[in-house]
Order: structure tokens, then sequence, then C-alpha cells
């Protein structure tokens, strides 16, 4: 199958190009662990949930932090909880079992349907954290010493992987799984996206403000170049605000909703005043 | 065949490992994909590049592997239409004849290559002017021509189904990616691994982890009565100051020392890390920037760091005599010093007994007199993965070196 009628196929509120529907699929076929790497506001996170609508599953989301291990995602053992129930002698705490409690991980495995698990933002976490999940994503199983079991997935989950590219990932995980690389929507993919959210903007705002939009996207020297969350604030905020469609022409209202620091601001202001023809004047 | 492309990538230096490969392979076999160039070309790229600073390199060669396959345009739909509703759709064979198909087919291997087939598939489309059922020469189905759907064959080619010449290597040839080649970033990830080496594990901060030893031992001692111990969960002590050379002479090694510096921001284990610039050598004032504008007294770092923090040097300790022997030898003509450089250098390493200079240029080139006496200090290492892993070796073990004392 792969592509097509079939399978994933984007859904209502998300807009996927073809290339990654298709490997959506194919990770989805083969289980097969996919990577999702983009800059900010390219839609990685939103891909996981798209697809758990899209094939009506259940989703798991495990948030990464720098102070995440490996471990929490499988299971925690929660000693202090079993302390003090020996403590009052109202439990049967002979049974483990009890106090074992399934990590994100743990619970997509041990999961009677499959399910779809987002591991969002991996490289936030320290520099070892994936190649510490390569075996229980290889084999889809993991050790609890406590009960002295093993635990394996009734049905392999479908696993997203989230990276802003912050740190490298490692090979070694690399080579197991699938990877795409979202790139920056361009205009005609933005304009889709726009009416997603908004579907009842006029389409000549929407130009206009594209227009702008990749204009400073292109600016050179840019901290932070603005990205697709940012432009659905400001279209919002100039529809909200009754912007008229000339005015968008001679400057930019709303500026602060797409850059967000005085340097960038700064260095646009010198840009659009150097350029001419633009017609851009400080006030 | 095939496996020629996986050596066109290498070639063309995109990293795919045997296991890529092998899975990319396996997943062909099982036959989860369309015939199509354009889903092979995604697809492909999914299994096995898996940095986005490698697409550009993949499309090359992409390009180079399948590009001739679809520099013509074949009129498609034509010959989809010859192919619909095969009148007999397979044929049925004895097993003498499928033997007889297999030594053919081996035969049909020795003697044709894919490009001379290709070139008779194309030859054979413009002759072609209809549909053709049966029959060993056209494109047709059932037949036995190599080229065709539903048909026997012994390595021919099949049309069907899915148009598979579309123009993936129009995708290819766009190489949207070019700007993503970014070969700094590659072995950041080598730099920061040898960097995590540097650590000294202790126990700091908040009482977080729960000692279960200590707890199940208080506990007895106070009779059942639990009694819950926490202790500090062990995190990295270290603490960096790094102090580069952003001099002339440095210009060459400015991408290594890129590399070193964004590994050594980037991997957030260490305790503390701060950073310094200088200008070939150290006098009264060092920077804050790579510019040189913001300056900071070098007595700052008497005062503001005790003799813990770990001192990491980058410069190629090369310099005119004058600069590191001389009162007023800094090379800024706007800037005069009241000790030479070599004074400051020493009560740098008097106040830092963890200090080491990395050097970006060859062993080879060592032999200069500045470099000597700076590497009579500090003990100088090569900035290279293995110098690096040398030099933190240095910097971890508990004694100073006594050669440098």
């Amino acid at each position: 199958m792969a592509g097509g009628s079939q399978g994933y196929s984007g859904s209502d509120d998300y807009i996927a190009s073809k290339a990654l529907m298709e490997i959506v699929n194919v990770a989805v076929i083969l289980k097969k662990p996919l990577v999702v790497k983009g800059e900010p506001g390219t839609g990685k996170t939103l891909l996981a949930h798209s697809i758990a609508r899209a094939l009506n599953k259940k989703l798991l989301i495990w948030n990464i932090k720098s102070t995440t291990k490996a471990r929490d995602g499988l299971y925690v053992y929660d000693t202090v909880q079993r302390l003090n129930d020996a403590r009052f002698k109202d439990k049967d705490i002979s049974d483990i079992r009890q106090y074992i409690k399934m990590g994100k991980l743990g619970q997509s495995f041990s999961s009677d349907e499959q399910v779809i698990l987002l591991i969002d933002e991996i490289d936030k976490a320290d520099i070892e954290f994936p190649n510490d999940l390569l075996n229980e994503l290889d084999e889809m199983s993991f050790h609890i010493n406590e009960l002295d079991e093993e635990v394996t997935a009734k049905h392999r989950p479908i696993v997203i992987i989230t990276s802003n590219s912050e740190k490298e990932l490692p090979d070694a995980f690399l080579r197991r799984c699938l990877f795409y690389y979202i790139e920056f929507p361009d205009g005609e993919m933005m304009e889709k996206i726009i009416k997603v959210h908004y579907p009842d903007i006029e389409d000549k705002l929407v130009r206009e403000a594209l227009k702008k939009f990749y204009w400073i996207r292109e600016m050179d020297g840019l901290k932070k170049r603005p990205s697709t969350s940012e432009l659905l604030d400001w279209i919002k905020a100039l529809a909200l605000g009754g912007i008229k469609i000339e005015k968008i022409n001679n400057e930019i209202p709303f500026l602060g909703t797409l850059l967000k620091n005085e340097q960038d601001t700064d260095r646009f202001v010198r840009v659009s005043t150097n350029q001419g023809g633009f017609g851009f004047r400080r006030r | 065949m095939f496996i020629d492309f996986f050596f066109m990538l290498r070639r063309k230096g995109v990293p795919v490992s045997i296991k890529e490969w092998m899975s990319f392979i396996e997943a062909l076999y099982e036959g989860h994909f369309q015939s199509n160039l354009n889903h092979l070309y995604h697809i492909g790229r999914a299994f096995l590049v898996k940095s986005e600073a490698y697409y550009d390199a993949y499309d090359l060669a992409f390009q180079e592997f399948f590009g001739g396959i679809a520099t013509e345009d074949v009129e498609l739909d034509k010959v989809l239409g010859w192919l619909e509703n095969p009148l007999n759709r397979l044929p049925k064979m004895s097993p003498e004849e499928i033997m007889e198909f297999q030594r053919q087919l081996e035969e049909f291997k020795r003697t044709h290559d894919l490009e001379e087939l290709m070139r008779q598939f194309r030859e054979r489309l413009k002759e072609q002017k209809e549909r053709h059922d049966g029959g060993s020469k056209w494109v047709g189905t059932g037949g036995k021509s190599p080229f065709g759907a539903y048909g026997y064959h012994p390595g021919g080619i099949r049309v069907g189904g899915e148009s598979w010449m579309q123009s993936a290597s129009k995708v290819a040839t766009e190489r949207r990616f070019r700007n993503y080649r970014n070969d700094i970033i590659l072995d950041v990830r080598q730099t920061k691994m040898a960097l995590k080496k540097l650590r000294e594990l202790k126990r700091e901060g908040t009482e977080e982890e729960l000692d279960i030893e200590e707890t199940i031992d208080k506990t007895a001692k106070e009779g059942g009565e639990i009694e819950l111990v926490f202790s500090k969960s062990r995190e990295n002590s270290v603490r960096i100051i790094l102090l580069m050379d952003t001099g002339g002479s440095m210009l060459p090694y400015t991408e290594l020392c890129e590399k070193l510096f964004s590994a050594a921001t980037q991997a957030n284990h260490f305790k503390e890390f701060r950073y310094f610039f200088f200008h070939n050598c150290i006098y009264q004032d060092i920077y804050e920037d790579m510019a040189n504008y913001k300056n900071v007294p070098t007595e700052k770092l008497f005062s503001l760091f005790n003799k813990n923090y770990k001192l990491i040097l980058v410069g190629d300790a090369r310099m005119a005599y004058s600069e590191l022997f001389e009162v007023n030898g800094c090379i800024d003509y706007f800037s005069t010093n009241d000790k030479p450089g070599l004074d400051w250098l020493s009560r740098i390493r008097d106040h830092f007994p963890h200090s080491v200079w990395l050097n970006p240029t060859h062993k080879n080139f060592w032999g200069h007199y500045t470099v000597d006496t700076i590497g009579k200090l500090f003990p100088m290492y090569e900035l290279t993965i293995d110098g690096l892993k040398d030099a933190i070796k240095a910097l971890t073990s508990k004694t100073r070196n006594l050669l440098h004392q």
C-alpha cells in the first residue's frame, strides 16, 4: 500500500507534504521509529497528533526535559509508597507489582491496542539519552529488575521522535530510525496552512502578509527568524485589527508579533530603511 | 547492480551504514513501496540519510545514479492504456518451463545490462503505436517481451500499476538542500563526547534522591518508625574557563576553534562554563567578545575564580619575541603593557593548577621560541580529538603535572 488513499494522508487540521505522508506510512508499516527534525514551528509535534487522529489511535506523549533519564520512560519503582504502606500494615506489600509505575514507553508496550508514542524534543535530554533507549526501541521490550520480568510490546507502537537539532543525535540511534527533515513551508504550502487555521480570512490579505513574511525571513542577520506560529499570530492580529491591505504594503503593523527581540527589530529597521524602493520609514 | 547506488552514496560522502542499506533493501523486497522513482527518492532518503546536512549529497548521488532514466518524456498514459485489462493475466507454466525461464534469466543477466535494456525500452516505445497482448516484442501485457505488465520475461522491465517513470530526478536536480550542507556541525558531537569525559561527580545541590540503604538503616534503628533519608544527586562539579586566541595567525583555524567552542557551549553538563578571548598573548586585559571590544581586567580571573576552576587555553602560541618577553610588546599599537606577556601567563599558570593549552597547529610546527616557552608553562596538546582526550586526562588528574611546576 503506502500513500494515496490508504493509510495516513494528513488530517483536517494538519497539512503534510506528500513525501512526509509516504514516509509516515512506511514507518507505520515497518513499525520503525521515525525521527522528525526541523526548525521550530514546522509542525513536528503536531504531526504525531495528526497521525493519531487520522489513524484513530491513542497518542501517548513523552515530553523530554534536560533531567529526563531513559529509565523514566520505562518504569518507576515507588519505594516511598511501599515503605509507607509497610508502616501502617493496611495493605499487602508483598506484591511489588503494585508499586511499579509504567512510564510512557512502558505504557505504550503494555497497551492492549497499538498506540502512537510521541517522544517530544529528544535533543533536550543528556547527550547519551538516545543511546540508552537503543535496545528498548529495537527489541520493543525491557526488563523490570524488581520483578525479574520482561515487558514485551503487545503491539509495536508507532514511535514518532522530534528533534530541534539542538544536539546531534548519535549515529547508532539514527541507524535504527527513519529520518525526515521538515523543510520550512513555502508560500503555497503556507497559504494552505493558514487556511486550515483561519478559513474565513481574505485571500488578498494572506498573500500580502506572506510576501512580507518571507521577505523578513530572508533578511540576513536575524537572531530568530519568525516561524509559522508567529506568522499565524500576526495574521490573526492583522485580521482582528482590521488593517487595510494597502497598509501592509507600506509598513508592517504589529511587528512585535513577528520579531521578538530588540536586536532583530533594530536590524529590521536598518535593512528596511536602506532599501529605498521599499518605502518603509522609521517613525 | 543496485548495490552501486550504495557505493555512489558513500562516494558522495553520505555516511550510509550497511545496516541502513540492508533495512532499506529488505523493505524494498517486502514490496511495501510503489514502483515510482519519486517515491523511491523520498523513502530512500528516510532510510539512508540521517541528517539534513547530507540531503544535498544524497540529491547529487540520486541524480547521478537515476538521472539517466527519466530524461526522456515518455507518453506514459498511452503506454499504460496498452497495459490495462490484460487478456491473460498469468500464463500457466509447467515446472520444466519455469526451469527454462530461470536458465534464460541467468542468460539474460549475463548478456544484458540495465542500460541496454532501458535503451531498447525507449526505442521500442518510440516505434510502438498500439496495444499489444501477448507476443514477445512490444510493450504489452501477458507476453514474453521484456517490457510490459503481467507478462513473463526473465529480467524484463515491468511497466504497470503506478507510473514509475516520474520525475524524482527533477526533485533531485533542484538541490534544494544545498544550504543545509553544514560541514561544521558534523563532528561537534565527537568533540562533545570528548568533553563529556571532563567531569567530577560530586553530591551537590538539593537533596532529592531517596537513599534506600540509609532509609532502611534509620528505620530499623527507629524500631520501624519510617525515616526517609534523601541524598543529593550526583552532579558534575567541573567548572571550566576557556581562553581563546583570536589573533590573526589563528584565522586558518577558526573553523576548528568554532567546533570546540560550540561543543563546549552546548555541552550543558558543566557546573559552570566561562569563556574569554585574547589577542595573540595575554596582558592586563582579556575580552568577553571575539572582536575584543569588551575588556575585562585579567586580575578579575584571579579574584572571580578560585583554583578549582579548570582552565583551557586555545591558541597557536606563535607570536613575535617582543609580544611575549617585552614591556609594551603588545601587537595592538593602541595598547600598552607594563608587564611582559610571559609574566601574565605565569601568574595564570600559578593561579590555576589545572590548566592546559590546546594548539590548533600540528606538533611538527611547534619548534618556535614562543611556542617552546609557553609549552614549558602549560602542558600543550594538539587541538585534535586525540589531543583533546589527552588534555582532558591531564585536567582531571588529581595531581598537577610536576614537570611543569
